[in-house]
């Protein structure tokens, strides 16, 4: 394109690798650690489609995946926060737990309309993770020590307020929020042949139409955004290739959903998390601060970051996820348990570090956490599919971690020793 | 310590000159020699040994697209003090790893003789168990484990079952600590004493290994004078006891005082080795090598435009210790900065320079803080560092690695640290602008690199020193604190440095500069401070500053404790960077203030140079150093 020829005569020189030059040498640039994660996610799932005959993409199954993994991705979002910042918690798990029960309180025990349960429990899940952020923050004591002992604390709770009982059934419309599903508005129309047959959800497609179009005029934006300030992009033949992919993606992804029950909820909680979390990590002051403080803590200290407020509100934020994912968990098994949620921190801390987040903070992405989520979702669902014993699945999912982390290691150390 | 100085002093002078027979080592070393001569045929191609304890030959090691060295050649005397000169990224240090076995054999090409065989290490162990030693610059010490413990590591002073000997680990230890002049408990926690100490328990570490040749990588960068020169001294003593030594420097007058030889690098290759005692070896002569031209100036000429007007003012300024709160750090400092003004802050290491900066930027550092600060003659209360950026301050650390910068970030987001709520609107960063001011930045300052999206712990330390620079000179600061702001950097890129500081005090701001070294205050500032034990001593202006006179005031308590009782300086916790340190401290607890003795005067009289003020285009904020906002549209805020 002639503009891009005349931006490289601008004022400011730009040198080869500039951001949006050549997409080749921006991968090349961010490394396989941040785009790898994304080219092992559609390796494996290709890998599950052709070996399980392509049962897992198929429209059920696909809608099942979600439902099944969204609350670990929920989880997986704030773990990659606190991660970032140079933090752990442990205590999600039980916090879960105890969202679970509080919400089975309110709104089965006490009958509490299903929205005021829904945000008083998102309320506690706050104060629950104040109470901690403030441990952490204003009094210095490690992350670690402070969420173990909150992961044992809460579990107790726990069962403290459930008296040892279960709580269930809930009313359906709050059932809706783990496992309903959004179609039928506009009705069904039938899926020419070549697109596989079928009656598929008008919605659910027009849902994913809107998606393209926003997603194409946002990078337009930033496209244009970028030139105004003399800043180079790439070409126009590759911005399309790259949107047309994505459309064909999202799309394909759509027309699966819509012919089995439409959209899941927990897709559009998710989707509505990844988008402002995503923004919020990238682009906000807010942002950059957690960065900063994960980097190095005694810079972002001395260039006037208050540390301590953005730790403490970094654990108010993972507190009030973890009360969604205990709603959202609840919700699906229409059950509110003792022992929900356990275990759930390790698999929420695996999918942010599989998605690419360093041990010692100040690297992660949200999106990397969400495809580290999938990746452990596909793979289990997968070997499910199969018929693979839970035991080994659990062996694999072990050493998919470990894998993942030391293929990050081994990157950063060829790196290095340039 | 006073006394170890003594001992080692007037053997420094003469060493060559004394017979073997007054040092049984020295002694010794010549009998092995000979035995060495006589019954050791050197291989085909090996260098004849008669004094040359290592040859390195034409090294070259490449990196993935870079060569580091290329056809480097070393060849050091036996017994010498053998300096290695040359500007940051010139390949010294991967010439050391080379030699030390960091870089293993096979991954370098050339060939390696030390004391007359071929070399093929293939690890560190490999070159200690020959004798060669490499002392890092960053000290590889453990801060929990005590003085002996870390002598003694991964060489552990064993009894029977692998338990081990703690009565003979700490009695050796004991004699290797008497053997480098360090008065210290054994069993002393290496995070208790300071970083001069520390890096003589890394020699005498080395001294437990058998050392035969010991390489120091910038032993003194982080030492104030008397440290430095309490090292160099030590140096001479081991070369005397028969020990080779390379010393990696950037200080071109240790270099000077203490090497018999000096090979310069450069671009990875070996220029030149000079004999320090025959031809030419100036300081000019050796910066013109190592940076490959001429440098005539080492300080840039500056006219200072000092204004009227009172920048900063610091009052009656205590601090006290962060932990121990009834441990004065700074006792009753005043200070004042002006408009266009460079101001100089002198101290030895421990007098409380990086202390008093750090606790006027925000209470950064201390505890129990008393006193005013006035900005512009108003009082203002700084009680977060966040307050401090809001009057207008800044503060460049010291040690930019651990303190100013997010190394595993690029260029942009480092400059921008600081600064983010300037770059965004309602919470949102404009990234855009946020590129821009970064390249600005990096055209103006010179920093060499190809993208403001490159990490920044991949930078040399003079690249990186001026990205701190610029996230501070973004903040737009009225007065700038730089602390020690040309450490570890070569002497290019301090001229640049130098240029940046001009620039920043014509375009009206106040800068204050921390330095342990005299020459470089000497060079730049318009008026110096000096700080001894907390408290300030002198007030000196350019015209009449010399590095004696600073010297005086800097030590001006330390000369005082002569007068004291013996019981008070001979206190175990005496220190090598102050001799009776906790005796002034002790003397400060009893709320004696050693710098209201009679005969000390607290300042010295104040001569500034008459120079036009230029108030009415000062403090406008836009210093040329600004990125300029040309003609980019909808810049955010300004």
């Amino acid at each position: 394109m002639a503009s891009d020829v005349s931006l490289t005569k601008a004022p400011t020189p730009q040198i080869p690798g500039s951001p949006g030059s050549d997409f080749l040498s921006r991968l090349r640039r961010r490394g396989l650690g941040q785009s790898g994660i994304y080219v092992a996610f559609v390796l494996i799932l290709l890998l599950f489609a052709i070996i399980t005959n392509f049962k897992i993409v198929t429209p059920a199954n696909l809608s099942n995946l979600i439902n099944q993994y969204g609350y670990i991705l929920i989880l997986a979002i704030g773990m990659v926060i606190v991660i970032i910042a140079g933090h752990i918690d442990l205590s999600v798990g039980s916090i879960v737990g105890v969202a679970g029960a509080i919400s089975g309180v309110f709104v089965v025990r006490m009958g509490y309309p299903v929205w005021l349960g829904v945000i008083l429990t998102l309320v506690v899940g706050a104060l629950i993770g104040a109470f901690q952020g403030y441990w952490v923050a204003y009094f210095g004591i490690p992350a670690f020590i402070v969420t173990l002992a909150g992961m044992l604390a809460f579990r107790g709770l726990t069962q403290l307020i459930l008296g040892n009982l279960q709580i269930s059934p809930f009313p359906s419309s709050y059932r809706n929020i783990g496992s309903g599903f959004l179609e039928g508005f506009f009705g069904k129309f039938t899926v020419p042949g070549f697109l596989g047959g079928g009656r598929a959800d008008i919605f659910t497609v027009i849902v994913g139409l809107l998606c393209i179009v926003a997603l194409t005029m946002s990078q337009l934006r930033t496209r244009s955004a970028r030139r105004k300030y003399r800043q180079p992009v790439g070409s126009m033949a590759a911005f399309a290739t790259r949107t047309a992919v994505s459309a064909i993606v999202i799309m394909y992804f759509v027309l699966q959903l819509s012919k089995y029950k439409g959209l899941p909820v927990v897709l559009i909680i998710l989707a509505v998390l990844v988008l402002v979390y995503g923004a919020v990590t990238q682009r906000s002051v807010f942002g950059r601060h957690i960065y900063a403080i994960g980097g190095n803590l005694n810079a972002a200290t001395l260039s006037g970051i208050k540390v301590k407020s953005v730790t403490f509100w970094i654990f108010v934020n993972m507190g009030v996820l973890s009360a969604l994912a205990g709603i959202v968990f609840a919700a699906r098994l229409n059950l509110a348990n003792p022992t929900n949620g356990n275990t759930f921190e390790l698999s929420a801390i695996a999918a942010a570090f599989i998605g690419g987040a360093a041990v010692t903070g100040g690297v992660g992405r949200v999106t990397g956490a969400i495809v580290g989520g999938l990746i452990m979702g596909v793979l289990l669902n997968g070997m499910s599919l199969l018929g693979i014993d839970p035991s080994y699945q659990q062996v694999i999912q072990g050493l998919v971690l470990l894998a993942a982390v030391a293929f990050d290691v081994f990157n950063k150390r060829r790196a290095g020793s340039r | 310590m006073i006394s170890v100085l003594r001992r080692l002093q007037p053997i420094g002078g003469a060493h060559f000159l004394s017979s073997p027979g007054s040092h049984p080592r020295a002694f010794h070393r010549v009998l092995s020699l000979q035995f060495q001569t006589n019954f050791h045929t050197p291989r085909d191609g090996a260098p004849d040994m008669a004094d040359t304890i290592l040859e390195m030959r034409s090294i070259t090691k490449e990196f993935p697209g870079v060569k580091a060295l290329q056809d480097v050649n070393l060849a050091v005397r036996r017994g010498d003090i053998h300096a290695i000169c040359g500007e940051n990224g010139a390949g010294k240090s991967t010439l050391m790893k080379v030699l030390s076995g960091v870089y293993p054999v096979g991954s370098y090409d050339g060939e390696i003789y030390f004391e007359g065989e071929l070399c093929q290490f293939s690890d560190i162990r490999g070159s200690e168990e020959r004798g060669i030693v490499i002392i890092h610059q960053e000290l590889a010490l453990i801060p929990y484990l005590s003085i002996a413990e870390n002598i003694f590591l991964g060489n552990e002073r064993a009894g029977r079952g692998g338990m081990i000997d703690w009565n003979r680990t700490n009695a050796e230890a004991g004699e290797l600590l008497s053997r480098v002049g360090l008065k210290e408990n054994p069993v002393t926690r290496v995070m208790d004493i300071g970083v001069g100490k520390q890096q003589l328990v890394e020699i005498a570490k080395a001294l437990s290994k058998k050392v035969k040749l010991l390489i120091l990588d910038e032993p003194t960068a982080a030492l104030n004078d008397v440290d430095s020169d309490h090292l160099l001294g030590l140096l001479r003593g081991l070369q005397i006891e028969g020990i080779t030594s390379i010393i990696i420097s950037h200080k071109l007058n240790e270099i000077k005082a203490i090497a018999d030889s000096t090979t310069i690098i450069r671009d990875g290759r070996s220029i030149e080795t000079l004999d320090m005692k025959v031809g030419d070896t100036s300081e000019a002569r050796i910066i013109k090598l190592m940076v490959g031209r001429d440098l005539e100036n080492r300080y840039p000429e500056h006219v200072p435009h000092i204004g009227e007007e009172e920048l900063l003012r610091i009052e009656d300024w205590t601090v006290h210790h962060p932990q121990q709160h009834d441990r004065v750090i700074v006792s009753g400092a005043n200070m004042s900065i002006r408009k266009g003004e460079i101001v100089g802050l002198a101290g030895l290491m421990g007098a409380g320079r990086t202390e008093l900066a750090m606790s006027v930027f925000g209470r950064a550092y201390g505890s129990r803080i008393t006193g005013r600060i006035y900005k512009e003659g108003k009082e203002i209360r700084l009680h977060t560092i966040a307050d401090a950026i809001d009057h207008g301050l800044a503060y460049a650390t010291e040690d930019r690695k651990r303190y100013g910068l997010n190394l595993i970030e690029d260029i942009k987001r480092n400059i921008s640290m600081a600064s983010l709520p300037k770059l965004s609107a309602r919470g949102w960063v404009n990234e855009n602008e946020e590129f821009a001011v970064a390249n600005n930045f990096r055209n103006s300052m010179n920093i060499k690199a190809p993208t403001v999206l490159s990490i920044t712990g991949k930078l040399s330390g003079g690249n990186q020193q001026k990205v701190v620079l610029s996230k501070w000179i973004y903040s737009d600061p009225d007065v700038l604190i730089l602390d020690e702001p040309t450490r570890g950097i070569d002497v290019g890129a301090k001229y640049e440095i130098y240029l940046i500081i001009n620039q920043l005090a014509d375009a009206g701001k106040g800068v204050l500069v921390i330095s342990s070294e005299l020459p470089e205050l000497l060079g730049i500032c318009d008026r110096i401070y000096t700080l001894s034990a907390g408290h300030i001593t002198g007030e000196v202006a350019r015209a009449d500053a010399t590095p004696e006179l600073l010297m005086t005031y800097m030590t001006k308590d330390q000369r005082s404790l002569t007068d004291l009782p013996p019981e008070a300086v001979q206190d175990p916790d005496n220190s090598v960077a102050l001799p009776g340190r906790s005796a002034i401290d002790a003397r400060i607890d009893q709320g004696i203030d050693p710098g209201a003795r009679p005969g000390l005067a607290t300042t010295a009289p104040v001569a500034l140079p008459a120079d036009p003020p230029v108030g009415t285009q000062a403090g406008t904020g836009s210093s040329p150093l600004q990125p300029v906002t040309l003609d980019r549209p909808n810049p955010t805020k300004d």
